[in-house]
């Protein structure tokens, strides 16, 4: 038998088992279908949860890996400490920090009123800010790596033309960088689609909360997370497929200088 | 040569930690006048070139090209100037290329004179085009490096340096990492170079290269220059031991 029969087969078996199990423990179809729109609704806030935070991601690990790699103490001191303090402490607790924790900050006495806006943010906005502070500090180490995959020949090239570390760094080692940097950045994009589930414990009505909150009132968990479950395999099986293509795409058409041939080295 | 130097190196020194890789090399290079480079392997030709442009940073002594003059010393705002002033002087060609591979051809040319200095893409494309053309590889305009021979390659990146139009240009071992058959192309390259009144010091083996078109030949040994003069006369009659020994391994 051909292994991609073999395969089908045993996807088919687990397919079969899940639709039994389901059957014995009564899985309530109609409660599900009444409550499904309600649930789905919560999917648009999810996404935008999760563009708006690999958008701040992003730049944050842009800005560490640049710190990370500087000669200046201060730029380094700083990267060092964003990098080892976020990923030192848990998300949950950076989430409930910056929606609960600030705002009581903003109203201390004393604290002047033009800082209170700064401090006090909606659900939304408050998620975007911890899982983009978040996920920057873990995305620091890859674009680290990605800068430092560029030999460093091209800085050298760069730097005997004329140009200026920045200028080597924005047209020069970048441009390079981001052929290394997104493929892995899709797969933080798709974990974040699951890690965005625990602004929901802080009130934000994303798709998990939504699933939650219904299935605790109406004694339907098993439903509703199901449900839940279900969707987010979904979002993140549809963004795989947009990240193996991105992926097989960014390293297609390797433009990267082949290694030179082994040197011949001078009279020894 | 009887020309004012424009290249002028006092007393460089190099360390690398503990090692002294340049022990006190003063050198003087004359407008147009092609200089070849000889020595051992790790006797100090790169570092010697790499402090020209300070690509290396000297622990001692003195570079003037041009009439900029910039001792050893610590970074600082204005440093990093003259260093950007005696960079866009000196044109260099390294070893293995560094072609930008993001880069076609073209724009491996226009994008110096663009960020560096300011040119419209315009004028450094026209430029561009005459330095290809010059190089033979005009057809070559808008191919990615990748797509070039290790020969095209490194015409690519002498025609690169010239397009900031420097005063000098630098080559460290430019067909070191070529195969054989493609080591000429690059070599006529450089010999129209020097015809045309290039100033050229040149860190290469190729000897028959060096008879032809240099001026002088200085050998170097352990960071210090041993002996220098027209290749005929050294080749014919080196004074050094070492210098006999070196040149009777490369001839
Ligand atoms: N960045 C560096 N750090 C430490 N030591 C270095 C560094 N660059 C060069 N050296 C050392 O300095 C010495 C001279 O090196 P250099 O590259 O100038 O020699 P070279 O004459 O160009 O040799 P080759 O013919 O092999 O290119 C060598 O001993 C080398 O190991
Ligand atoms: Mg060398």
């Amino acid at each position: 038998m051909p292994f991609k029969v073999k395969l089908g087969l045993v996807y088919g078996a687990i397919g079969v088992l899940l639709v039994l199990f389901v059957i014995a423990f009564q899985y309530d179809t109609a409660f599900i279908l009444e409550w499904l729109p309600f649930i789905l609704g919560g999917v648009p806030l999810t996404l935008f949860i999760c563009f708006g935070g690999i958008a701040l991601a992003v730049v944050l690990a842009l800005l560490g890996a640049l710190g990370r790699l500087s000669h200046n103490a201060l730029f380094m001191g700083v990267a060092n400490f964003y990098v080892s303090f976020i990923r030192g402490t848990p998300l949950l607790v950076q989430i409930f920090f910056i929606y609960f924790a600030f705002p009581q900050l903003a109203f201390k006495p004393g604290v002047p009123e033009w800082v209170q806006p700064l401090l006090v943010y909606n659900i939304a906005f408050a998620a975007i800010l911890a899982l983009g502070i978040n996920y920057g500090a873990y995305m620091t180490e890859i674009f680290r790596a990605g800068i430092q995959s560029v030999g460093h020949g091209q800085a050298e090239a760069a730097s005997a033309l004329g140009m200026s570390s920045a200028q080597t760094m924005r047209r020069i080692v970048l441009p390079q960088a981001v052929r290394v940097i997104i493929p892995p950045t899709g797969n933080e994009f798709i974990a974040m689609l699951k890690d965005s589930s625990l602004v929901g414990l802080a009130g934000a009505a994303e798709l998990f909360y939504r699933a939650q909150s219904v299935g605790k009132a109406e004694s339907h968990s098993y439903e509703t997370l199901t449900v839940a479950a279900l969707i987010y395999w979904l979002l993140t099986s549809i963004f795989s497929f947009f990240q193996k293509r991105l992926e097989t795409k960014m390293g297609r058409g390797h433009v990267r200088e082949e290694v030179a041939p082994p040197r011949a080295r001078g009279i020894a | 040569m009887t020309t004012s130097p424009v290249i002028r190196i006092e007393n460089l020194e190099k360390h690398f930690g503990r090692l002294q890789v340049l022990k006190g090399i003063s050198l003087d290079v004359g407008v147009g006048e092609v200089v070849v480079i000889l020595g051992r392997s790790g006797s100090g030709k790169s570092t010697l070139l790499r402090c020209v442009n300070f690509l290396e940073e000297p622990t001692g002594g003195c570079v003037e090209v041009d009439g900029t003059r910039l001792e050893a010393g610590a970074p600082s705002r204005a440093r990093r100037e003259r260093i950007r002033a005696i960079r866009l002087k000196a044109g260099m060609v390294f070893q293995d290329f560094n072609l930008f591979p993001h880069l076609t051809v073209i724009e491996n040319l226009v994008e110096a004179p663009c960020t560096v200095k300011g040119e419209s893409r315009g004028e450094a494309s026209k430029f561009a085009e005459e330095l290809l053309a010059k190089v033979g590889l005009a057809d070559k305009r808008d191919e990615y490096p990748i797509r070039l021979s290790g020969g095209q390659k490194q015409r690519v990146a002498i025609a690169r340096a010239l397009a900031m139009r420097p005063q000098i240009m630098l080559f460290d071992e430019p067909t070191s990492a070529l195969d054989p058959e493609l080591i000429g192309e690059v070599l006529t390259v450089m010999k129209n170079l020097a015809k045309e009144g290039m100033t050229m010091v040149v860190v290469t083996h190729e000897m028959g290269f060096a008879r032809e078109v240099a001026h002088r030949m200085v050998f170097i040994h352990e960071g210090e220059v041993v002996e220098e003069g027209p290749p005929d006369k050294l080749i014919s009659g080196a004074r050094d031991a070492r210098t006999r020994r070196f040149l009777e391994a490369v001839l």
